[in-house]
């Protein structure tokens, strides 16, 4: 047993100024990687001027989105409480599974099942998403079976059957409407880009200002409190972890067009950068805590880290000793700047 | 605001109320009835009722027999959350509290905007909370997160949310438990402003004295029965003690007995003086002579179970010092408190006491790895032959060493705890709860086990606040609120122990606990 009674210095924060004029930096922890992003800036500025085009940018955001869809998805799981490993599988066997379905049973090299219309694809595939998130959440919270495990089993059970289906081969004969999404621009900025944005910037919003966004939070932050308070805890949760896979989904529909092919690990090993962004973005693997804007500054530091140091000529052999140490050190640089012990 | 419409009879009134719980009688035809404006105390030793009294009357759980209405009107239907909240509300032991959202949407949880689908407008939101915690003079920044809060500012908070449901009665369960005098002192005056404004409690606590101070009317629970209803004023404090402990329930003459020996030959064991831990308690010193149990007696928040883990180097105290056997120990590391001869057993032995997976000798020999084999190495066959002598000594029933711990019945268990404690050969044992949810067979046994460690010469703490527990003791300290409150040699009473445990005038007076916080 711990000693019960905790003790507070009495500096009561009640009515010290009046509401909304103190200066409050816990309002500002979600800013703590925009520093970094900055510094990052100026040192791809310096190390070579292909940095700082428009080209570099836009290549650099479009190879972000995929990423950051996923960091989206886990990071609302991770607010209401939960994990979800297999999200780095959804991305490759939902595509999959819509593209065996609809394309025809003869003739490629890959041949589907034929078996509906080719304007389908991304319905199914988005259709496939929100099934696994649904049998997760059946297993989670119905059967009340370890999240961690659950999802860590689909994410093997999924990877195995994109392999099975696919053959293990990449599939490059896609339907018209997946390319589209993943090659388009509107206004000279990729399609994909805008979508993402937009879904942030939706999500951000709901987290915000809806009762079902806050209640992710008080989900997250003490599940009892919020069952006592009226909120359906199980089935708001239900709800995240189908919105999370739905997600992962069309991320996959997003890779798929702009690689135009859908390739056997496609997302295979993601999920250990999606963690990391989400963590060092503020989002709180205890859940309760963290907004999505902080997730985003977590992908956007990542991404361009790695796209610094190919700037910068760093071998390439050497990528995935940097990777790991930036995670390492950007955990540290936002424990530190948010003040908050990450347990 | 004040409910101005003329009284409707009680705001609650409960009668004939059975609840079971398999075979175990939880409430046995019992009533409470609590007016307006009232602050009613419902007081009861553990498993009186008090519980099962509170989820039925906020609607978790149903009763099996008995009618309930409030303000006359009978109760509202299982599952109906919205209907039962406008009626009562409860503000439990543990917060409900969600720390990392602030104040104003706490307040507000679950109905911060108009609909589902409305934007919420923080803005009208802070306004909206601003005003509630006006309304009931809640001094409490409503955009400041909770988790900055203090405890009693918590439960303001929690208070002012109930009351926003409509509800015009309020249950308080143990609500002092977590606060030190100066936050009792506030929590009070907000009950009894809002007492004013026609709000009616009912008031759960262990400490009498806090029922004395805030309430007017008291009902006393014991054995999942309604014993006693009446004015504070008219119950004295024997009256009421009695009410709760009943008669002395006549038992079987325990094998052990404490009467006719020496105490005053042994030397000093265990030393403690000026010994602080902060929130828990102050200035204790104590010290216990060879060959003697002392009692070390308390209720939830007395501290007395953070003395006994202090003393086992669990917490590290701010101020004192602790001596065993004329050697200091050094606080606050449990290898330290080890080495000096300090044996523990822990409060609850299924989180601090066992590995229940892992086979009984493995568990009896935890604290003694480093004498079962040359350069660190732990021997099976020492570690068997080790726990086939505790298992000898101590009467632990287990069909061999090999067993694993959860295969054994409670008793036995503890007796492995106990065994554990006993492993390292220590000059003082600490036992917390030794008889916590153990048969009244084994807790004879157990209590024996102690006895016999001092009348082998050695020193016995039990830390409790079962009086069967302290029978067995030599000397019983009182604690409360994190004081040594009492002393008592052979012959006490349980009414003269439980008055002391609850905080009212035993020997010492407990008053000073009042500025003990500045």
């Amino acid at each position: 047993m711990t000693p019960t009674t905790e003790v507070r210095p009495h500096s009561a924060p009640a009515n010290a100024t009046p509401p909304g004029r103190r200066f409050d930096l816990a309002r500002y922890r979600d800013l703590s990687l925009v520093p970094v992003l900055l510094v990052l800036g100026v040192i791809g500025f310096a190390v070579s001027p292909a940095f700082l085009t428009s080209d570099n940018l836009l290549g650099v955001g479009q190879q972000a989105t995929e990423l950051s869809l996923l960091v989206l998805a886990e990071a609302l799981i991770l607010i209401a409480g939960r994990m979800d490993l297999s999200l780095e599988s959804t991305i490759g066997v939902a595509p999959v599974i819509a593209v065996w379905l609809v394309l025809p049973d003869h003739g490629a090299r890959f041949n589907g099942l034929g078996l509906l219309a080719s304007w389908t694809a991304i319905p199914l595939c988005l259709t496939v998403g929100a099934l696994i998130g649904a049998i997760n959440g059946f297993l989670i919270l119905k059967l009340r079976l370890n999240g961690f495990i659950v999802t860590l089993g689909a994410l093997t059970l999924l990877r195995g059957l994109q392999v099975a289906i696919s053959q293990g081969q990449s599939i490059v004969n896609l339907p018209g409407s997946f390319t589209y999404l993943g090659r388009t621009g509107w206004l000279g900025v990729p399609a994909a880009i805008w979508i993402c944005a937009l879904l942030f910037a939706a999500g951000g919003c709901a987290l915000a200002w809806l009762r079902h966004g806050r209640a992710l939070y008080a989900i997250g932050g003490n599940a009892e409190a919020a069952r006592a308070a009226g909120i359906r805890v199980d089935r708001i949760t239900w709800t995240v972890l189908i919105l999370g896979s739905l997600l992962a989904a069309f991320a996959g529909i997003l890779y798929t067009g702009h690689y135009g092919s859908i390739s056997a690990d496609q997302g295979n090993g993601w999920i250990f950068q999606v963690f990391a962004a989400t963590v060092i973005g503020g989002v709180s693997l205890n859940g309760g805590r963290g907004t999505l804007f902080g997730a985003l500054t977590g992908v956007l530091t990542l991404q361009l880290v790695v796209n610094v140091m190919t700037l910068a000529g760093v071998p390439p052999l050497w990528n995935q000793f940097l990777n790991g140490a930036i995670i390492i050190v950007a955990l540290i640089i936002s424990r530190f700047a948010s003040g908050e012990k990450q347990e | 605001m004040a409910d101005p419409s003329p009284v409707r009879g009680p705001v609650v009134d409960a009668d004939g109320i059975s609840k079971r719980f398999g075979a175990t009688v939880a409430l046995s035809d019992a009533r409470i009835s609590v007016a307006p404006g009232e602050s009613h105390a419902l007081v009861g030793r553990n498993g009186a009722g008090k519980s099962t009294l509170v989820s039925i009357l906020t609607g978790l759980q149903q009763p099996d027999t008995g009618t309930l209405r409030f303000n006359g009107e009978p109760a509202p239907a299982p599952g109906d959350t919205e209907a039962w909240r406008s009626k009562v509300a409860c503000v439990y032991q543990r917060s409900t509290i969600i720390p990392a959202l602030t104040v104003a949407e706490n307040l507000f949880l679950d109905r911060q905007s108009a609909g589902a689908l409305r934007p919420i407008s923080w803005k009208q939101l802070r306004r909206r909370a601003t005003e509630l915690l006006a309304e009931y003079g809640v001094d409490v920044d409503p955009t400041a997160r909770a988790e900055e809060l203090t405890v009693e500012q918590r439960q303001f908070v929690e208070i002012a949310r109930a009351l926003s449901f409509g509800a015009r009665f309020i249950i308080l369960d143990e609500p002092t438990a977590k606060l030190d005098a100066r936050g009792i002192e506030k929590l009070f005056d907000k009950l009894r402003e809002l007492q004013r404004q026609g709000v009616a409690f009912l008031f759960i606590s262990h400490h009498l004295q806090e029922v004395y101070e805030l309430c007017t009317t008291v009902t006393v629970y014991r054995d999942a029965r309604h014993i006693v209803t009446a004015p504070v004023a008219d119950l004295g404090q024997h009256a009421l003690v009695e009410a709760m402990t009943g008669e002395s329930t006549g038992g079987t003459e325990p094998s052990w007995s404490v009467r006719g020996r020496a105490r005053t030959t042994g030397d000093t064991l265990l030393d403690v003086v000026g010994l602080g831990l902060a929130g828990a308690y102050q200035d204790v010193t104590l010290s216990a002579r060879a060959g003697e149990v002392v009692g070390l007696a308390g209720a939830a928040a007395s501290g007395n179970v953070q003395l006994g883990e202090t003393l086992a180097g669990l917490h590290r105290p701010q101020t004192g010092a602790i001596t065993v056997a004329g050697r200091p120990v050094r606080t606050g590391r449990v290898p330290a408190a080890l080495a000096a001869g300090i044996g523990f057993v822990p409060e609850d032995r299924h989180i601090q006491g066992l590995v229940p997976q892992r086979s009984v000798a493995e568990n009896a020999t935890l604290t003694v790895t480093g004498r079962l084999g040359p350069y660190g190495t732990v021997l099976p066959s020492r570690t068997r032959v080790f726990a086939q002598r505790m298992i000898t000594d101590l009467d632990i029933k287990t069909p061999g060493p090999a067993t694993p711990v959860s295969a054994l019945s409670g008793g036995n268990q503890q007796k492995v705890v106990i065994a554990r404690a006993l492993a390292t050969e220590p000059h003082v044992l600490v036992a917390i709860r030794p008889t916590n949810g153990v048969d009244i067979k084994s807790k004879e046994s157990l209590l024996g086990t102690v006895r016999e460690v001092a009348d082998a010469g050695k020193t016995a703490l039990i830390v409790s606040d079962e009086l069967d527990d302290l029978r067995v003791c030599d000397r019983v300290v009182a604690m409360f609120h994190g004081r040594v409150v009492a002393e008592f040699t052979d012959g006490w009473s349980d009414e003269q122990l439980v008055a002391a445990m609850e905080g009212m005038a035993g020997p010492t007076d407990p008053k000073e606990r009042n500025d003990s916080h500045h």
